[in-house]
């Protein structure tokens, strides 16, 4: 009797699809829960922290002269952007800043990049110029600000140029060793294929080190702004660090912060595009590798 | 000598030594002769750690002998030579390019135009069965399906000497018989001269003609046997054979002894 047979084991496998698709649900669920769990943490520690600076500060328990407070730094914040700031409007200073520090890192990624590969590549170059570039990156490079400002004046030239000794070297050095590092068979089996030399180094060492260098670039996109701010700040005709400079000159916490809040947000859009580009790039890699970093 | 009726490959007395990292001298491969004739298929079977793959990269032109004498088709090896194609134990291939382009590599690196180096490319790509996967990248192949890669890169560019360096010994049992059978067609059609090194006794017998034992290192040429079993083989029918087992017993009682050494020597850090 086929449909009794149909109708006692029908409902068992039925429950158990419903089980499993239960299971699932539940599942997906459950991850979602703790995704909005995650998030929400989040903003409420944001928010109490910003909540417990504001109340501290018209509370007077920290002296919102020093300290300022949040609803300031906002106002001060929408004022440079609606009303421009002592120095100009507040596009210009951002973009100021940005230009210097952009121009300073490509040149300090071309340079570290070019020449990392070649004293990877030339052996003789690494022997000669080896001692010379292991003190000039154990010299604090910060402290050459000041001497570009003298030579090159307030404009952004001399900014530009202590972005570019700051992004140089960690740019070099994993260049250097991503060019060191490259898998010896490939270069075996690139030569037996016929490759020249030149070859190699711009098809095999050059690709291979692009992960080494991608690491590198995040690194030093951030140490590009560093130079670009401290010089502005140690002096400048405009820019966010010029900003910062005249704030703190006029005792204005809240414009100070102000700054700081801009360069942030500045700095994690660059950081983004970055990584938006590396996804390009590194199509070739395998998906979870990327993910790891 | 002419260069017609030369050998394919020639190794008169040859030996090299290494520096090792603490300075001693280390002697891979010692005065060793050996001959492959043309459209030979040679095997080198030896203890591991031995320096089967040394002798490779002798006649390739990666290494210099430090002493005697490596020609090939008459001539001395002087650098990397373009008659010659090497298939490596580990994946070489370019895991930035996609599957056509690694095999464009060769060609292109030639100087083949673009459209001639595609075409042929395309043309190996379907000889090893992958035609439909040349747009992944090399990450997103299984380990047979890379070797086969390798394979159609080498022969693409129509190499006269094939060197294989335990190309297989990555793969898992299965895909090793396989990819031997695919090995035996893709080079039927070509007449190179083959020199497979390989630790594996079995692989050696079904696939060469010849198979070279070589002794406890430093690598010396110990005895060569001749493979008579008949061609076309199947790689998997052809060790059930009685003249198979014959010829496996044979060459064992040579190479055993050569291991045994080795293993006594503590072979665990030569190799």
């Amino acid at each position: 009797m086929p449909p009794e047979t149909t109708t006692t084991t029908a409902p068992a496998t039925m429950a158990k699809a419903a089980t499993a698709g239960a299971r699932t649900q539940a599942r997906a669920r459950a991850a979602r829960n703790h995704k909005i769990l995650v998030y929400g943490t989040r903003v409420l520690l944001l928010i109490g922290l910003i909540g417990l600076w504001e109340g501290l500060a018209r509370a007077a328990v920290i002296d919102p002269f020093n300290f300022s407070m949040p609803s300031k730094i906002w106002d001060q914040m929408t004022q440079w952007a609606l009303n421009g700031t002592p120095q100009g409007s507040l596009w210009e200073q951002i973009w100021y800043t940005l230009y210097e520090a952009l121009l300073g890192w490509v040149i300090g990624v071309i340079g570290g990049v070019v020449l990392g590969i070649a004293l990877g590549r030339i052996r003789f170059l690494a022997d000669v110029l080896g001692p010379y570039i292991k003190v000039l990156n154990a010299l604090p490079r910060i402290v050459l600000a000041p001497i570009f400002l003298i030579w090159f004046g307030l404009g952004p030239a001399s900014k530009v140029a202590s972005a570019v000794v700051l992004v140089f070297f960690p740019v070099f050095f994993n260049a250097f060793q991503g060019a060191r590092e490259v898998d010896r068979n490939l270069v075996a089996n690139s030569r037996i294929l016929g490759a020249s030399s030149r070859q190699v180094t711009l098809q095999v060492v050059i690709p291979s080190a692009t992960s080494w260098i991608f690491t590198s670039l995040h690194v030093s996109f951030g140490f590009a702004l560093i130079g670009a701010i401290v010089g502005e700040y140690i002096g400048a005709t405009k820019g966010l660090g010029l900003l910062v400079s005249a704030s703190q000159g006029t005792f204005n916490a809240a414009g100070v912060y102000a700054a700081m809040v801009i360069l942030a947000v500045v700095a994690l859009l660059a950081e983004g595009l970055l990584a938006f580009l590396e996804k390009r790039l590194f199509r070739w890699k395998p998906a979870d590798a990327s993910a790891d970093r | 000598m002419n260069s017609q009726t030369s050998p394919a490959i020639e190794l008169r007395g040859t030996s090299k030594a290494f520096r090792t990292p603490s300075g001693a001298l280390h002697t891979a491969v010692r005065d060793l002769d050996l001959t492959v004739r043309r459209g030979e298929f040679v095997a080198v079977v030896g203890p591991t750690g031995c320096g089967k793959s040394t002798t490779l990269t002798l006649v390739s032109g990666l290494e210099e002998p430090t002493e005697g004498e490596v020609l090939v088709a008459g001539e001395p090896v002087r650098g990397i030579g373009d008659k010659v194609g090497f298939v490596f134990q580990q994946d070489a291939v370019f895991p930035w390019r996609t599957v056509l382009s690694n095999v464009m590599a060769g060609p292109r690196f030639r100087g083949v135009p673009k459209a001639e180096a595609r075409e042929r490319a395309r043309e190996w790509l379907d000889r090893v069965g992958l035609a439909s996967f040349e747009d992944r990248y090399p990450h997103q192949l299984s380990g047979g399906q890379r070797k086969r890669v390798a394979l159609a890169a080498t022969f693409v560019n129509d190499p006269e000497i094939l060197l294989m360096d335990e190309p297989f010994s990555a793969l898992d049992v299965q895909t090793r018989a396989l990819m031997s059978d695919e090995l035996l067609e893709l080079w039927s059609g070509t007449g190179a001269s083959v020199v497979f090194v390989t630790h594996d006794l079995e692989e050696s017998i079904a696939l060469a003609d010849k198979v070279v034992v070589m002794t406890a290192g430093p690598a010396t040429v110990k005895e060569v046997f001749e493979v008579d079993l008949p061609r076309p083989r199947k790689v998997e029918s052809v060790r059930l054979e009685p003249r198979f087992i014959e010829i496996y017993r044979e060459i064992w009682s040579s190479l055993g002894e050569e291991v045994r050494i080795t293993r006594e020597r503590g072979a665990a850090d030569a190799a």
